[in-house]
C-alpha cells in the first residue's frame, strides 16, 4: 500500500505553500476584491516563473511534463491561499482542453504560451441559467468564425484565449478564440467573488479554430472536465483547510462567559463535523488524483466523489467558520468572507453539487452493471 | 501512488492466505459447536501455528509482527466468516493494559491463555451513575489485611457470563478528587460474591451484562498500578478501545443501497433515477469511499514504519450515523413493507431492520458520538477542556443526581 505523495512532492508543498504565504498573504486577495483589477499579475508572473503553470504540460510543449499529483498540490495551496489568479481557468481547463483535442499545430503555438505563462487561457461553456446541457447550446460554428453569447466566463478578463463550446451542424465543438480580436465584445460582470475576475462574452463571427479540427463527443468533453474536477476538489480541500484554521484559532483565543469560545461544545462540535468533512475530502481527493494520474476507468466515479466532497466540505467549512466569529465574521474587514466567496465560486463553476451527485450515482451503477 | 504490497508484505500474504486455507474449520462437526465453543477452537488452532496475537512479543505467544502485518493477517482471515468478536476486549484492550501494568509473574501466568482463547477476559468499567463520565464510578474497594473487599455494580459489561477473568476500576478513597481516589484491579470472575445478569436491549439480544459485587474479596497481588492510580492505568486499556469497537457496520453499505433503490419504484419510476434518493446515495457514497480511503492512507503510514495520523478517529463518528440514516431510508423506500423483520419475508432477510435497531447502540458504545466530537475537538484541534466542576473537590462531595 503506497497511498501517499512522494517526498518530493511533499516537498513542493512545503515550497508551495511557504511561497504563498509569504507572497499571497489574505492583504494580496483583498487588494484585488478592493480594487477594479480582475488579478494580481505581478503575483501571476511569479507563479509562471516557478513553472506552476506549466505542470502538467509536456515538456515537448514547453512543459515540465509533471504528473497531476504535482498538480494536486498546487491546486490545494491556491485554494488555501485564495489566489486572485486565474489558474483554474488557464491551467485545469484551458491548457488541458488544447492538450486534449487539439491538433499538432495548436497544440504547438498555444501550450508553450500557456507554460510560460505569458498567455492565459479559459473556458466558456455557459450561456444561461441552469445546469449546462451540451446539446442544447447556441453558439454556433460556421466556416472560421463563431457567433452566440458566453456567461459568466471566469477569468476572461485577463485571458488572451479561450476555448468555446459551439455546434456547427456537425456537432459539438471546442473552438479556440483569441480574445484580441474585434469580433470578441467583452463586458465585466459582478459575481459573488471579485478576487476572480468574470465576463459576458459576446462573439459576433469571431475569428475561431476548430480544436483539432472535428467534432467532440460529449463523454470525451466530460472526461476532459472530469479530471479538472479533480483539481478542484483539491482547491475547495485547500480553502475548507484554511476555513477550518482560522475558525479554530478565533475559537481559541476568543473569550465568552470567561472562557474561550473553543471550550464550549457547541463550537467544538461545528469545528469536529468540519474536520471529519475536510478528511472525507481529503481522502477522496487522493483516490481522485491517482484515478486521473494512473488513467484508471475508475476516473469518472472517483471524480464526482471528490468533487461532492470538495463541494461539501469547503462550503460547510466556510459557512460556518463565519458562525464561528460571531458579528466579527460578518464584517468586510475579517478575511472570513473570501473563504465564503470562494468556496461558493468553486462548487458553481464546472456544475454544482446535485449535478456531481448524479454523475456519482451514475458511476455507482454504471461500475455494478460492469460488475454483474 | 499504488495500492500494492511490498514484496515483503507480498510474501507475508501469501503466507497467511496459505496458512489459512489448510486450516479454516469446514468440518460439520465444527459447525455443529456453539459459537464460543468454535471461536476458542479457532483461536486455539492458530495460537499453536504462531498465528494468534501477532504483534506480540514471542514470550507472550505471538510472533513480534509489525502492525501492517497484523493488518494484512485480518484482511485475510476476513476473507472467512470466523467467530473472533469473543477476544476482541481481551486481546485488543485488556493485554496492552497487562503488558504494560503487570508483574512479570502475571504477564507469564495471564498472556498466553488470553493470546491461545483458552481464558476469556471482560472490562468491567461502566456504571449506572457513570457513562460518558467514567470516573464518577462507585463501586467500592475497601483494604481487609493483604486483601480488598469489593461492593457495588458495574453495567455493560460484554461477555461477563462466559468470562474467566476480569479487570474492574474501583474507588478505593472517596475523601479524594474523584480522578485520583481510583485503583484497578484484575479478578477471577468465578469469586464469589459476583452476580451476573444480562440485560436485554431494544433489540432484544441481551449482549452486555449488569455484574453485582457483594463482599467479593480480592489480593492486593491482583492490583495494577499503585493504589491511587486506577484512572492512569484505565487509560492504557481505553486508549485501545477505539481499534476494538467499531468494526462491525456489517452489510449496510452503498452497494446495499443501490440495489434496493433499483427494485423498488417512486412515483411510477426505479426509486434509483430519483433525485432525492440518488442525492443521499451520493453522500453515503462520499462518507462510505470517505473512510475507504483515510483507511488506506493510515496503511501507507504502518507499511512505512510510520504511525498513523489523526484522521482514523473519525470512523465510528462518521460510520455509525450513517448506518442509522441509511436503514431508515431504505425502510422507507420500502414502505410499509420495510417495517417487516421476519427473515423469511423481509427484503435482504432483514438486515437493514436488525441495522436500524443496532445502530443507536453503536452511536453510543466505546464513546457517544457527542464524546467523539470532542475528542476531535480537543486531541486533534487543540480545543480546552469544559471546565469541571468536580476536578478538583473530594468525590463524596461531589453533588449527585
Amino acid at each position: 500500500m503506497n497511498f501517499e505523495f512522494s517526498e518530493e512532492q511533499h516537498l513542493l508543498r512545503d515550497q508551495a505553500r511557504a511561497f504563498l504565504a509569504e507572497c499571497c498573504p489574505t492583504d494580496t486577495v483583498r487588494a484585488v476584491l478592493d480594487s477594479d483589477n480582475e488579478w494580481d499579475h505581478a503575483l501571476w508572473q511569479r507563479v509562471a516563473e516557478m513553472g506552476w503553470t506549466a505542470t502538467v504540460i509536456p515538456e515537448a510543449y514547453g512543459g515540465l511534463g509533471l504528473s497531476h499529483y504535482e498538480l494536486a498540490i498546487l491546486a490545494e495551496e491556491m485554494g488555501r491561499s485564495v489566489a486572485p489568479l486565474p489558474f483554474s481557468s488557464s491551467v485545469y481547463l484551458a491548457s488541458e482542453a488544447i492538450l486534449t483535442f487539439g491538433s499538432e499545430g495548436q497544440k504547438s503555438e498555444w501550450l508553450p504560451k500557456l507554460a510560460s505563462g505569458e498567455c492565459v487561457g479559459t473556458v466558456a461553456m455557459w450561456e444561461r441559467p441552469g445546469a449546462l446541457a451540451l446539446e442544447q447550446l447556441a453558439t454556433r460554428r460556421q466556416g472560421d468564425s463563431v457567433s452566440g453569447v458566453k456567461s459568466p466566463v471566469p477569468d476572461a478578463g485577463v485571458a488572451d484565449v479561450v476555448v468555446v463550446l459551439a455546434h456547427s451542424e456537425a456537432g459539438l465543438e471546442a473552438c479556440l478564440v483569441p480574445m484580441d480580436q474585434a469580433g470578441v465584445q467583452r463586458q465585466s460582470v459582478m459575481t459573488l467573488d471579485a478576487s476572480r475576475g468574470h465576463s459576458i462574452l459576446a462573439f459576433d463571427n469571431a475569428q475561431a479554430e476548430v480544436l483539432g479540427h472535428s467534432t467532440i463527443e460529449q463523454c470525451a468533453w466530460e472526461r476532459l472536465i472530469d479530471g479538472a474536477a479533480v483539481m478542484f476538489a483539491w482547491e475547495q480541500l485547500g480553502v475548507a483547510e484554511a476555513a477550518l484554521i482560522q475558525a479554530r484559532d478565533y475559537a481559541l483565543q476568543r473569550f465568552a462567559f470567561g472562557r474561550a469560545i473553543g471550550s464550549y461544545q457547541a463550537i467544538k462540535h461545528k469545528l469536529a463535523a468540519m474536520y471529519v468533512k475536510n478528511t472525507l475530502a481529503r481522502s477522496n481527493a487522493y483516490y481522485g488524483v491517482w484515478a486521473l494520474a494512473e488513467k484508471s476507468d475508475d476516473l469518472p466515479l472517483a471524480a464526482a466523489t471528490a468533487r461532492v466532497a470538495g463541494i461539501q466540505a469547503a462550503s460547510f467549512a466556510a459557512e460556518e467558520n463565519i458562525q464561528t466569529h460571531g458579528g466579527m465574521g460578518f464584517t468586510w474587514e475579517f478575511d472570513c468572507h473570501f473563504y465564503y466567496r470562494r468556496a461558493k465560486l468553486l462548487s458553481l463553476v464546472i456544475g454544482s453539487e446535485a449535478v456531481w451527485q448524479d454523475r456519482l450515482v451514475s458511476g455507482l451503477t454504471h461500475k455494478s452493471a460492469v460488475a454483474a | 501512488m499504488d495500492f500494492n504490497d511490498t514484496p515483503a508484505e507480498v510474501r507475508f500474504r501469501e503466507e497467511a492466505a496459505t496458512w489459512l486455507s489448510n486450516n479454516v474449520p469446514t468440518d460439520d462437526a465444527f459447525w455443529a459447536l456453539t459459537p464460543l465453543e468454535q471461536a476458542k477452537l479457532w483461536q486455539k488452532r492458530k495460537y499453536d501455528d504462531g498465528w494468534a496475537c501477532l504483534g506480540w512479543a514471542p514470550e507472550f505467544g505471538g510472533r513480534g509482527a509489525s502492525p501492517i502485518e497484523e493488518v494484512i493477517w485480518r484482511q485475510e482471515e476476513a476473507h472467512y466468516v470466523l467467530p473472533t468478536n469473543f477476544f476482541l476486549i481481551g486481546q485488543g484492550m485488556i493485554a496492552p493494559t497487562l503488558m504494560a501494568w503487570a508483574t512479570a509473574e502475571d504477564k507469564a501466568r495471564y498472556l498466553r491463555p488470553l493470546a491461545s482463547g483458552e481464558e476469556v477476559w471482560c472490562q468491567l468499567f461502566s456504571e449506572p451513575a457513570g457513562g460518558s463520565d467514567l470516573a464518577a464510578l462507585r463501586t467500592r474497594a475497601e483494604s481487609d489485611g493483604d486483601d480488598w473487599i469489593i461492593n457495588g455494580q458495574k453495567i455493560w459489561t460484554s461477555g461477563a457470563h462466559y468470562a474467566d477473568y476480569g479487570v474492574i476500576v474501583v474507588r478505593t478513597d472517596p475523601t479524594l478528587p474523584k480522578h485520583k481516589g481510583l485503583s484497578y484491579f484484575y479478578i477471577d470472575m468465578k469469586a464469589p460474591g459476583i452476580e451476573i445478569k444480562p440485560i436485554k436491549q431494544l433489540t432484544g439480544d441481551a449482549d452486555f451484562n449488569e455484574v453485582y459485587f457483594t463482599d467479593v474479596r480480592v489480593s492486593d497481588r491482583q492490583r495494577l498500578g499503585e493504589v491511587g492510580q486506577g484512572w492512569q492505568v484505565a487509560l492504557t486499556t481505553l486508549m485501545n478501545e477505539r481499534a476494538a469497537i467499531g468494526g462491525g457496520i456489517g452489510k449496510m453499505d452503498v452497494d446495499l443501497a443501490i440495489s434496493i433503490a433499483q427494485g423498488v419504484e417512486l412515483d411510477g419510476q426505479p426509486a434509483i433515477d430519483n433525485a432525492a434518493v440518488r442525492t443521499r446515495i451520493a453522500d453515503w457514497h462520499v462518507q462510505e469511499a470517505g473512510l475507504k480511503y483515510t483507511g488506506y492512507r493510515s496503511l501507507t503510514a504502518l507499511s512505512r514504519g510510520a504511525l498513523p495520523g489523526p484522521e482514523n478517529s473519525i470512523g465510528k463518528l462518521v460510520g455509525a450515523p450513517k448506518m442509522q440514516a441509511m436503514a431508515s431510508f431504505l425502510m422507507d423506500l420500502l414502505g410499509a413493507s420495510g417495517a417487516i423483520t421476519d427473515e423469511v419475508l423481509a427484503v435482504k432477510a432483514g438486515i437493514i431492520q436488525r441495522a436500524y435497531m443496532g445502530a443507536p447502540g453503536m452511536r453510543i458504545a466505546g464513546g457517544t458520538d457527542e464524546i467523539m466530537a470532542n475528542i476531535i475537538a480537543e486531541r486533534v484541534l487543540g480545543l480546552p477542556q469544559e471546565p469541571r466542576l468536580d476536578k478538583s473537590i473530594p468525590f463524596n462531595e461531589v453533588p449527585t443526581s
